[in-house]
């Protein structure tokens, strides 16, 4: 790599008593404070920043700005490893890292630069055409290498150690952008005493009159128009921000990249800063963007931007060639190429007009620049670094090259209509400036600028400051004193910008012409494109890729469009253009999810006995937001081991286990019985108090919602008990119920799911516990029967004792206030240890149920009917409730719906897996079979693997033979279909 | 909680925020979304099947003024009646979903 130090003696922006060292693939340079890494790289003498997406070209940097289509580098080592950045976006800091990207082995030596010769193979629609053929299998085959191939950098795997934020802000009047129009509009907006807001997404304001010599007059004015936005109390400024999108309710989006560095997280310091704005009215400032010209080889290194080579001489001090051809077709380029000039570099001036303003002329001849008139160019030489240019006239005759050392372009400017477009109003194109322009603005949105297609400087600050003053009336605040006038205001006579459309000699061009940089799309693959019928620009963009960069075709968009318009011979205003969407650069993910990370993604709750199971070797599962007690130690050292004998535990002597995480809502009012008895499918009208009952509740559409028991403790309060899952979903249905269908009903509902620790006692010897726990309480079967309940007193507090069981033991659920869920919990063990008890979890839970075949979330799926779970019985015939009538429709009462059985392992030593897909034992084992495995468990009491599931006629097969197929672990095992109901069919067990 | 234009509230200030009867304006993210709520729900126990089978599955979409039932889940748990522009997300009058619409 040849290097020549660009670096001018004096000027620019930059800080020369702050040196800064900065590395590039491990190779220390330096730079100083006010450069970014482009302008760093490129007063390094470094050109070659990186190698093209398809082609592996040489590429160098094009522009100065966040456009930069080439320039894209990975940042930062380990879990800071940030890809495709733009450097010119990148202010230096002391030991910035940096790597280029795209290139193999190296950026400088890329044996991919093959692809140049394979070029005929890449064209437009290349990965349709190539994977999309007869040859289905060739995407297998060719994917390893493409991704290799292509691509922009590459993410990391590690977790990034720095702190992003996200907030909320609130302003009345928002300026996107800080250049001279925004300057003038936030100026004006804050003397009406608006709280004003203006981003700014470089780290200077000023816009485009930083890339203004410093003792251009303009610099005079930017500088008191600077401090009078400091002056103004009420208006912020926020520097180095990106308004990256528009939403509805005046929402913008907005980055705050964190000030060059590494922020401290210690001390809080984000990296990076997601706000959430919503201003009262917006103030669209946002400049414009200038575009290349497209002729060919047109990407080499050293073909640059008029205007960016513009502000690396002089906001950089880095200039960037001696020889200097400026092709252009409008006025703009002449004022880049008298700065140019200016520097001591010869230049030569290609307008492919015929005539230009004579105040062009002079300009020119003052500055001692050649001027080619009626020309084109039409080639660059070079390979790694442009050496030439070819000449030729328009009129026809011999082409000439000429030596250059750099090759600044302009095709005119594209406004930076993005924002305005974000919420669906198109922008709409305007043929003398070659240009979409915002379309209508919505209420509360001006605009001012460059932006709005108007791209005089003095024009910009009148706008600028009609449209603040405008945004400020509509926040509703008056206009403020009309604008004093001093000296500073008076600024340059509006410069003239005239264009000629510019749409590349497309016969006399050689070489590849690239009309997008960062996708590697050219000329031939946008005709390409057309001729194969791919003529709307969206389809256009997704046949070619163009404009899906990272850059999202900032420079590339209007050449396309201008193009195929050609093509078809068409008006660009019929072409149209794409959908603008955000985000308007790219946002790091880090910055959108803010501190929402690791656990603070999704609060975790906590059962009210958490602690004790911490303490007492309980393995956690997450279950939905709750951390549940999964297994204990005392069983085990693995779930598969510990459940078994937990599971035994409760069978043959007694556990106790947290139920706390079961939703619960307190029902009370003089209309209680008739909302449940309406909400359920069975009876609750005659539930007796001191009496708890099972109940189903339906969907609107008959599918089941949840199922539960619920206790009646006196003639107008219940307490109802929901599925862990389902408690939130519950209990917004029975208010919309009440709410917005039977407001007569007098009956309220609270959710006491956290006032409440449960736990529930389950085994033989679960009242000999109880008895043993509270000696002065009676749990008999007289007192307290099957499905009985009652209200008691311990330790001065509430105790509800329900006697229900899910496990098919006999068993009891005990309920107290949260604070005293602990106590009773130890005090169960404490007294029941001489009878064994011992603490049992989710997984012995769910596996005891399943022996029982009682359904649970994993069957509650919101598809399945009541008479696929086997549960119609319980509807009574009579009865109304929720859901009733579409139950009764014909597809749900097909014989051949897939409907709750039991499933039997018949090899005894192969397992059966929740998921399995189940085939009868005829059919291929192939699709998506007659059903599926919900619930999986070894039963401690048969001696082998059982199961839940659904399947294609539910209990008419039973005893039939099956198999379950469990492809991801390429498993086939037999099966048989039985009762659900594995153990205890009559429920003898818990009646003891 | 108004927002203090000469103008009035434009649609735009508006937007994405629910005023709810007993909370005053909120943010949307308050509230949870369950549908039409133009439609009438057919009397409990009515056996029409097809009344209900087209109060259940058959909704229109509109673009542009609707009325829909909100939650305000994360406040005083109300269901509200909310007049919302589905083109524009301008958000207009809500009731109680309990009560009459107002004249
Ligand atoms: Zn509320």
């Amino acid at each position: 790599m040849t290097r020549r130090p660009h670096r001018v003696a004096e000027g620019g922006r930059i800080a020369r008593d702050r040196p800064l060292s900065f590395t590039l693939e491990g190779r220390t340079f330096s730079g100083f404070a006010g450069d970014t890494l482009a302008s760093a790289l490129l007063a390094n003498g470094l050109t070659l920043i990186g190698r093209s997406f398809k082609y592996h070209r040489p590429r160098g940097f094009v522009a100065a700005g966040c456009e930069e289509p080439n320039g894209l580098v990975t940042l930062g080592e380990t879990g800071r490893t940030t890809p495709n950045i733009a450097a010119t976006m990148t202010e230096l800091h002391d030991g910035l890292c940096a790597r280029r990207q795209n290139g193999g082995p190296s950026v400088d030596f890329d044996l991919m630069a093959i692809n140049s010769w394979l070029a005929p193979l890449l064209g437009a629609g290349f990965y349709y055409k190539t994977f999309m053929g007869p040859r289905r299998g060739s995407w297998m085959f060719y994917e390893p290498f493409i991704r290799r191939a292509a691509g922009l950098g590459r993410a990391v795997h590690e977790r990034d150690p720095d702190r992003y934020e996200t907030r909320y802000e609130f302003a009345d009047v928002l300026v996107i952008g800080a250049g001279a129009a925004g300057l003038a509009a936030a100026s004006a907006a804050g003397r009406s005493g608006a709280r004003v807001l203006l981003v700014e997404q470089d780290s200077l304001l000023g816009g485009q009159l930083l890339s203004r010599h410093l003792k251009d007059r303009c610099e005079t004015w930017r500088g008191a128009a600077v401090a009078a936005v400091a002056a103004c109390p009420n208006i912020r400024v926020l520097p180095r921000t990106t308004a990256f999108g528009l939403y509805d309710g005046n929402m913008v989006g907005l980055l705050t990249r964190y000030a060059p560095g590494q922020p401290q997280s210690a001390r809080g310091e984000a990296r990076e800063v997601v706000t959430t704005l919503c201003a009262k009215s917006i103030v669209f400032a946002t400049g414009a963007i200038e575009r290349p010209l497209v002729f060919g080889d047109n990407d080499r290194p050293g073909v640059m931007l008029a205007s960016a080579a513009q502000t690396y001489l002089n906001r950089y001090a880095v200039s960037l060639g001696q020889r200097i051809v400026v092709a252009t077709n409008n006025d703009s380029a002449w004022s880049s190429a008298a700065e140019l000039a200016r520097s001591g570099a010869a230049v030569t001036i290609v307008d492919q007009r015929a005539e230009v303003a004579a105040p062009l002329l002079e300009l020119a001849r003052q500055g001692g620049i050649a001027v080619e008139l009626a020309s084109v160019v039409t080639r660059a030489f070079g390979r790694r670094r442009v050496k030439g240019a070819r000449l030729a006239a328009l009129a026809g005759g011999a082409e000439r090259t000429i030596d250059c050392d750099l090759l600044c372009m302009s095709g005119g400017w594209s406004c930076t209509v993005h924002l305005t477009s974000h919420t669906g109003i198109k922008p709409t194109y305007r043929a003398a400036i070659d240009s979409f322009v915002p379309g209508a603005l919505a209420a509360g949105h001006f605009g001012a600028g460059a932006v709005m297609g108007s791209f005089g400087l003095a024009q910009g600050i009148l706008e600028g400051n009609f449209a603040g003053a405008q945004a400020a009336r509509h926040a509703g605040f008056a206009l403020g004193a009309p604008e004093p006038d001093p000296d500073h205001v008076q600024v340059l006579p509006d410069e003239p910008y005239n264009l000629e459309i510019a749409r590349g000699a497309a016969g006399k061009m050689r070489g590849k012409a690239f009309v997008d940089f960062q996708s590697d799309v050219t000329t031939d693959d946008v005709t390409n494109a057309q001729q194969e019928g791919f003529e709307s620009v969206e389809h256009l963009k997704r046949y070619t890729t163009l404009g899906m960069g990272t850059d999202q075709g900032k420079t590339s968009n209007i050449n396309a469009i201008g193009l195929i318009s050609t093509l078809r011979g068409q008006a660009i205003a019929a072409a149209g253009t794409t959908t603008f969407r955000p985000p308007f650069t790219p946002v790091s993910i880090g910055a959108l999810v803010g501190r929402n990370i690791g656990h603070h993604f999704r609060p975790i709750r906590r059962s009210p006995l958490h602690d004790w199971h911490a303490s007492n070797g309980a393995a956690f599962i997450e279950a939905g937001p709750w951390l549940r007690a999964w297994y204990y130690r005392w069983a085990g050292d693995t779930v598969a081991s510990a459940y078994i004998k937990e599971m035994h535990a409760v069978r043959s002597a007694v556990g106790i286990s947290d139920i706390s995480t079961l939703g619960k809502i307190d029902v009370q009012g003089p209309d209680a019985a008739e909302f449940l008895n309406r909400v359920y499918v069975n009876g609750f009208a005659k539930l007796p108090i001191g009496k708890a009952r099972y109940g189903v509740m339906l969907n609107d559409d008959a599918t089941v919602l949840d199922d539960g028991t619920t206790a009646r403790f006196s003639e107008t309060r219940y307490f109802l008990t929901t599925t862990t899952a389902q408690a939130g979903e519950v209990m917004s249905h029975l208010e919309f119920l009440h709410q917005t269908a039977w407001p007569e009903l007098q009956v309220q509902f609270l959710s006491v799911t956290d006032e409440w620790a449960g736990m529930s006692v389950a085994g033989p010897k679960a009242r000999a516990v109880l008895a043993l726990a509270m000696p002065d309480h009676d749990f008999s079967d007289a007192t307290l029967p099957h499905m009985g309940c009652r209200e008691l007193i311990y330790e001065g507090g509430a105790l509800r004792v329900l006697r229900l069981s899910f496990s098919g033991e006999l068993a009891f659920e005990l309920y107290v206030p949260a604070d005293r869920g602990t106590g009773l919990w130890e005090l169960l063990l404490t007294r029941g240890a001489e009878l064994g008890i011992r603490p049992y979890g989710l997984e012995a839970l769910a596996s005891l149920r399943i022996e029982k075949g009682h359904v649970a979330g994993l069957e509650l799926d919101h598809r399945n009917t009541l008479d696929d779970l086997g549960l119609g019985r319980m509807a009574g015939r009579d009865k109304v409730y929720v859901g009733r009538e579409l139950r009764e429709r014909s597809e749900l009462k097909d014989p051949q719906r897939w409907s709750l059985v039991g499933i039997e392992g018949l090899e005894p030593d192969a397992r059966l897996r929740g998921g399995a897909i189940l085939f009868a034992n005829a059919d291929p084992i192939h699709g998506h079979g007659r059903g599926y495995i919900t619930s999986v468990t070894w039963s401690t009491v048969l001696g082998r693997f059982i199961a839940l599931g659904l399947y294609q006629g539910g209990l008419a097969h039973q005893n039939e033979e099956i198999i379950c197929a469990f492809p991801l672990k390429n498993e086939i095992v037999r099966a048989r279909i039985v009762s659900p109901v594995f153990i205890d069919e009559q429920g003898e067990r818990m009646r003891v | 909680m108004n927002t203090g234009s000469a103008n009035g509230p434009t649609g735009n200030e508006r937007m994405l925020k629910i005023v709810c009867p007993n909370c005053g304006e909120r943010h949307y993210t308050e509230f949870r979304y369950a549908g039409d709520a133009t439609k009438s729900r057919p009397r409990h126990g009515s056996a029409d099947l097809r009344a209900w089978h087209d109060h259940v599955f058959l909704f229109d979409n509109p673009k542009g003024a609707h009325r829909e039932y909100w939650q305000h889940v994360l406040g005083c748990r109300q269901w509200l009646v909310l007049e919302r522009d589905t083109a524009t997300n301008t958000t207009g009058r809500s009731w109680l979903a309990s009560e009459a619409a107002p004249p």
